[in-house]
């Protein structure tokens, strides 16, 4: 399963519906276009995750530089997921304490913190 | 004991091809089903680390995956043709310094894996991986990791 890519805008929000598989071939897309949101303008950011099937470290080190490139426009990036399998990874390397993550892309819009 | 060698390119795309053998080596070795999903995030960190390794070191050098299974043990071994990296300590603080301490006027440079310490991968395996090693000989490093496994007796195999 390839990795499948898509944006849409909901209020100063842009949601990032990702699915399939990032890994160390395909995390270079989502890269790619989390680069173009923030190179456009886009700084609040909503990856949601629902749909995706296998996330490994080269994954979480594109979301990390997603995350820090929002914050350097003192954006926000919020993770949609609520698959144990990819949720593990999260727990596994701490990440959960970085990323806000939701159960629902309703969650993530209406979140403050 | 039945063994299974594959011997890719190291090319990042051989990487999904590499975990999807060994999750049907794995299946076949008999581990349980609860465990499969951790052979195959597992396979895939050692694999794309190996192919990182290679790809810096000895590009034409093949990324090598051995799959063995005993009558109790499923084992994967991983190996490259680099020299050892430590797995990076998995501290989320450092990660969230890391972020903030470098987003300023620069943060629109290319970041992305460089995002993450290296030796995240090996790190990651360590958090998964109850029966887990990671030796050099010289030549490269292997990752060794084991899962338990009931072998199924399957009709006319040997």
């Amino acid at each position: 399963m390839d990795l499948s890519l898509s944006t849409k805008t909901e209020g100063d929000h842009t949601v990032v519906t990702v699915g399939g598989e990032i890994d160390v071939y395909t995390a270079p897309k989502l890269r790619e276009q989390l680069i173009d949101l923030v190179s456009a303008g886009s700084y609040h950011l909503i990856v949601d995750m629902e749909k995706v099937d296998f996330l490994d470290s080269t994954g979480l080190g594109v979301l990390v530089g997603g995350l820090k490139r929002v914050r350097a426009h003192d954006g926000t990036l919020r993770l949609v997921c609520t698959e144990e399998r990819i949720l593990k990874i999260f727990r596994i390397t701490g990440l959960t304490k970085v990323f806000p993550i939701h159960a629902s892309v309703d969650e993530a819009l209406a979140a403050t913190d | 004991m039945s063994t299974v060698h594959v011997s890719f390119t190291a090319l990042p795309a051989h990487v999904r091809t590499a975990r999807l053998v060994a999750l049907a080596v794995a299946r076949r070795a008999g581990v349980p089903d609860e465990l499969l999903d951790e052979v195959r995030l597992a396979v895939g960190e050692a694999c794309s680390r190996a192919v990182g390794i290679n790809v810096g070191v000895a590009p034409e050098e093949p990324v090598t995956m051995l799959l063995s299974d005993d009558l109790s043990r499923f084992t994967v071994e991983v190996l490259d043709v680099g020299s050892m990296d430590g797995a990076a300590p998995l501290d989320p603080g450092s990660i969230e310094e890391t972020i903030n301490a470098e987003s300023g006027a620069d943060a629109d440079a290319a970041v992305g894996v460089e995002a993450l310490p290296p030796g995240f991968g090996l790190a990651v395996i360590s958090g998964l991986v109850e029966d887990v090693e990671v030796v050099a000989d010289g030549k490269g490093t292997h990752v060794r990791m084991a899962w338990p496994s009931t072998t199924v007796t399957v009709p006319g195999a040997q």
